[in-house]
C-alpha cells in the first residue's frame, strides 16, 4: 500500500479524504460563483444517452422526445463538457501517480461471487440502469444532489442522500454480508 | 435567475469552464479514492467511510462559502424541485444500483478513466436506463413527478429557523460523524481488503 509519507503529492495516489472534501468544496464555490451552475453528472450522462438514441430512434425521434428535448438536450454545453472532464481528470491523475491499471472484476466482487468476467459486467451494466433511471427519478445523483444540492440545504437533496444511504446499507448488507457458518 | 457579479464566465466560454472544471472534479475523485470499487461498497458495509469523510465536508465548506457569498448577491441558489415520491422511488433505485455497479455516475465515469472495465460497462447500463427513463418521461411526468411535490424548498423555509443555525448544526453534525468514525473505525488509509 502507498505510504502515505511517501513522494510528492502529485505522485501521492491517495490525498486525505478530508483535503480532497474541502478542495470539491471550494471546487463548489468557484462554479456557482463564476459560472452560475453547480457541480452535476447525471445529466450529462441522460444528454448522451440521447445522442446514442439517435441511429436508433432517428434525429426526429429525439428531438420529439420532451425529456431530450427540454430536461437533458444532447450537445456540448457545460453539463456534458463536465462528464467529459471528469473522465480526462481522473485518467491525468492516475497516469501521474502511477496507479492506471486495467482492471475488470475487483477483490471485494471476486471473494464473493467469483473470478468470473462476464458475471461482473453484467452486473455492472445492470447495476448502471438501475442507478440511473433512479438518479433522473430523483433529478440528481450523488453529485447534483449529493454534495451541490445538500450543501445549499435543498429539501430533495436531503431526502435523497438519506434515502439513498439506507437503500445502499440494505443492499450492501443483503449481497455482501456472508453468513457465519 | 439574477447576474452574479462574479459570474464572468458565459456564452462559449461555458464550455471551457465545464472541462476545465470537470477534470478538476475528476482529479480530486481520483485523488480522494472514492473512484475504487472496494471503497464506495466498503462505506455501505461500514468497513471505510471515505466516501462520507469527502462528501460532508464538501458539504459543510461549499455550503457555508456559497451562502456567504449568496448573502451577498454574489451567487444564485440553484435547488431542485423536492417532487417527494420520485425522489424517493429514485434514491431507493439509486442506492441498489450503486452497490450493484459499485460507481456512482461521477465516481463511475472517473473509473473508467482510471482503467476500470466494469466501471466501461455500467456507463453503457447507464446509457440504456437513461434512454429508458426519457422514453417514459411522459408518463412519470404526468402520475410520479406530481404526488407530493413541495416544490424548490431548502431545509430552513420548510421547518424555520435562523440560517445561521442550520449551517452551525450541519458543521456539528459532520464533526460528530467524523469523532465517532475515528473512534470506533481505525482502518489505515488505502486499507481495501475484505476483513
Amino acid at each position: 500500500m502507498i505510504s502515505p509519507t511517501s513522494l510528492s503529492p502529485i505522485k501521492t495516489h491517495r490525498w486525505n479524504p478530508y483535503l480532497v472534501g474541502a478542495l470539491i468544496g471550494v471546487l463548489s464555490i468557484l462554479t456557482f460563483s463564476l459560472a452560475d451552475k453547480p457541480i452535476g453528472i447525471s445529466t450529462g450522462i441522460a444528454q448522451a444517452a440521447g445522442a446514442c438514441a439517435v441511429p436508433v430512434m432517428g434525429a426526429e425521434g429525439v428531438a420529439a422526445n420532451t425529456y431530450w428535448a427540454k430536461k437533458a438536450v444532447p450537445a456540448w454545453d457545460y453539463g456534458s463538457l463536465f462528464v467529459v472532464g471528469s473522465f480526462l481528470g481522473a485518467l491525468i491523475s492516475s497516469l501521474m501517480s502511477r496507479s492506471f491499471k486495467v482492471e475488470t472484476v475487483p477483490t471485494v466482487w471476486r471473494d464473493r461471487f467469483g473470478p468470473s468476467v462476464a458475471k461482473r459486467l453484467t452486473a455492472a451494466f445492470l447495476g448502471g440502469v438501475v442507478i440511473i433511471f433512479g438518479a433522473r427519478l430523483a433529478d440528481g445523483c450523488t453529485s447534483g444532489h449529493g454534495i451541490s444540492g445538500s450543501l445549499q440545504l435543498a429539501v430533495s437533496s436531503w431526502t435523497f442522500f438519506l434515502v439513498m444511504f439506507a437503500s445502499g446499507i440494505a443492499t450492501a448488507f443483503v449481497i455482501f454480508r456472508r453468513r457465519r457458518a | 435567475m439574477m447576474h452574479t457579479a462574479f459570474a464572468f464566465i458565459t456564452g462559449p466560454g461555458l464550455l471551457w469552464a465545464g472541462l476545465l472544471f470537470g477534470i478538476i472534479f475528476g482529479m480530486l475523485l481520483h485523488r480522494g479514492g472514492v473512484t475504487d470499487y472496494h471503497v464506495i461498497v466498503n462505506q455501505f458495509l461500514f468497513r471505510d467511510f471515505t466516501v462520507l469523510k469527502v462528501m460532508l465536508t464538501a458539504i459543510v465548506v461549499g455550503g457555508v462559502g456559497i451562502f456567504i457569498l449568496h448573502g451577498h448577491q454574489l451567487a444564485n441558489f440553484h435547488i431542485k424541485s423536492a417532487t417527494m415520491l420520485a425522489v424517493v422511488l429514485g434514491a431507493l433505485l439509486f442506492g441498489i444500483g450503486m452497490v450493484i455497479y459499485g460507481y456512482c455516475p461521477g465516481t463511475g465515469i472517473a473509473a473508467i478513466g482510471t482503467g476500470k472495465l466494469d466501471a466501461l460497462a455500467g456507463f453503457f447500463g447507464m446509457i440504456a436506463g437513461a434512454g429508458a427513463y426519457a422514453v417514459s418521461y411522459d408518463w412519470i411526468a404526468a402520475n410520479i413527478l406530481p404526488v407530493a411535490d413541495l416544490g424548490k424548498k431548502r431545509l430552513p423555509q420548510l421547518f424555520g429557523g435562523p440560517e445561521w443555525v442550520w449551517y452551525a448544526g450541519l458543521a456539528l453534525m459532520a464533526l460528530v460523524v467524523f469523532t465517532l468514525v475515528n473512534r470506533f473505525h481505525r482502518h489505515p488509509i488505502g486499507c481495501c481488503t475484505q476483513g
